[in-house]
């Protein structure tokens, strides 16, 4: 059995031609032989793709695969035998327990179901702005820049206590982070800018706090590090994610004009169709364990120090857990894709994420009921594929005035 | 249906507040879990077990009944 079990050769590096929404083909046809599958990183070093609904659940559940930065090996280029340092304080995402509780604990109660669905309103008024300006101006837009990025953006920073002004810088190099095309060298820079901008506004929300996340978060033992790390993530992930998934799903809502008419038909279908669009997007596609001791997994063992990569699209895509699973499909009535993860590190700011994407897909459609692509759809320009969140890097639309 | 959470695993998604809002809330201080509905209403048991299996850190847990 585990002589003919199907191994990857190489991390596709971009989508088949025409589908901008699906998986690449290699990691389908992996799923297609079965959920777990082999591959080997670069070095050599033997390792394991999961593309099973189940075992990418199971493997996000289970503390005996690791989230540990220091561990962590690149799925695609070889940095060698060189020591990689741990997580810097405050970036949990990258830390096992009991160190990745120290930082969730206080912040789960500024993300609750219920907070954020205080921000409904703020959010309604804040899209109804940008749509205001997007027909002031008239056709066509950038649908990215002109709807998808301020909308999150705004939202994490009036949450964060990021003043309005200094948005602009802090998003341009949060997208360096993510849109896997930076160099090396640009990257350091964009990250060491950020780190020094975010230093200084630790010490202004200690000096002088004002009513927000960051400055409650000063009246805790976390110190400036870790604060500094903590807005960081939140940052990164509240600016970028929801972003590309505002972009994203209104490309893929154009594309599939009968599904775009049922959601502008039916208010009453938003909550469905955010699920949908969560699933069948997944713009955060790929995150990694590694095995801390031997683990049976899928009929495989799983070496202690073994590197795992899941791929949440792919699973989000399994045949065995959804029904025609590459059909997008806004009535869809499944729940429990992975969009967000699942286990300990399940997204901090899913709700957040829901309540704007529940606001701003329904008013837009609403508003531009001519809305379509200002060029074909072969020319929008994607994201590759190794980019950490998938998306399009513009999205030009336009509209009858 | 009995629901008993265990809120040192919790870890504040709100899964189960979002799927069946009228048995789960969070507390406003940590975010944590609440069972509004330890026994919950025969129409929502179906969005209960859907809860407790969307619960990333599996701190929901369900018994029958104890019946005198």
């Amino acid at each position: 059995m585990g002589e003919s079990l199907y191994a990857v050769t190489t991390m596709p590096t971009a989508r088949q031609p025409g589908c901008p929404f699906d998986p690449p083909a290699e990691l389908t046809d992996a799923r297609r032989h079965g959920p777990i599958s082999r591959y080997t990183f670069p070095g050599g070093r033997p390792g394991w793709l999961i593309t099973g609904y189940d075992l990418v659940r199971s493997v996000l559940a289970e503390p005996r695969f690791s989230s540990r930065k220091e561990l962590m090996r690149h799925p695609t280029i070889d940095y060698g035998d060189i020591e990689i340092p741990p997580a810097p304080p405050g970036e949990f995402l990258l830390m096992d327990e009991p160190q990745h509780s120290r930082y969730r604990k206080p912040l789960i109660s500024k993300f609750t179901v219920r907070r954020m669905r205080l921000l409904t309103e703020r959010v309604e008024r804040i899209t109804a702005d940008h749509l205001d300006a997007m027909e002031e101006a008239g056709p066509p837009a950038d649908l990215v820049t002109a709807f998808a990025k301020p909308i999150p953006a705004i939202m994490i920073c009036e949450l964060l206590g990021v003043p309005y002004q200094d948005r602009g810088s802090f998003q341009e190099q949060v997208d360096s982070f993510m849109n896997g095309e930076t160099s090396d060298e640009d990257l350091i820079a964009a990250y060491t800018a950020t780190q020094d901008y975010l230093a200084g506004l630790v010490a202004a929300k200690r000096a002088n706090p004002t009513d927000d996340v960051l400055s409650d978060l000063t009246d805790s033992d976390l110190t400036d590090e870790e604060l500094k790390g903590i807005a960081l993530i939140l940052l990164a992930a509240g600016l970028d994610t929801t972003a590309n998934m505002l972009a994203l799903g209104t490309f893929a809502l154009l594309r599939n004009p009968e599904q775009l008419a049922a959601l502008r038909a039916d208010p009453a279908l938003a909550d469905g169709a955010v699920e949908e669009l969560l699933r069948y997007l997944s713009v955060a596609k790929t995150f990694m364990r590694t095995a801390l001791e031997d683990v049976e997994l899928g009929g495989q063992t799983i070496k202690a120090g073994s590197p795992v990569i899941l791929s949440y699209h792919t699973a989000n895509r399994d045949p065995e857990r959804f029904a025609d699973p590459h059909v997008l499909d806004l009535r869809r009535r499944d729940g429990g894709h992975l969009a967000f993860g699942h286990g300990i590190h399940q997204c901090l700011g899913q709700q957040l994420a829901r309540v704007e994407m529940r606001v701003a897909f329904p008013a837009l459609v609403d508003r531009f009921p001519t809305l379509r692509l200002a060029v074909p759809p072969e020319g929008v320009a994607l994201r590759p594929e190794t980019a950490d969140i998938y998306g399009v890097k513009s999205l030009p639309v336009t509209w009858d005035a | 249906m009995r629901i008993t959470v265990d809120a040192e695993r919790c870890v504040g998604s709100g899964m189960c507040v979002l799927t069946v809002g009228e048995v789960f809330d969070q507390c406003q201080d940590d975010g944590k879990v609440i069972v509004l509905r330890p026994e919950p209403p025969a129409e929502t048991q179906d969005a209960v077990r859907e809860a407790v299996d969307l619960c990333p850190a599996a701190a929901i847990a369900l018994s029958a009944d104890r019946r005198p």
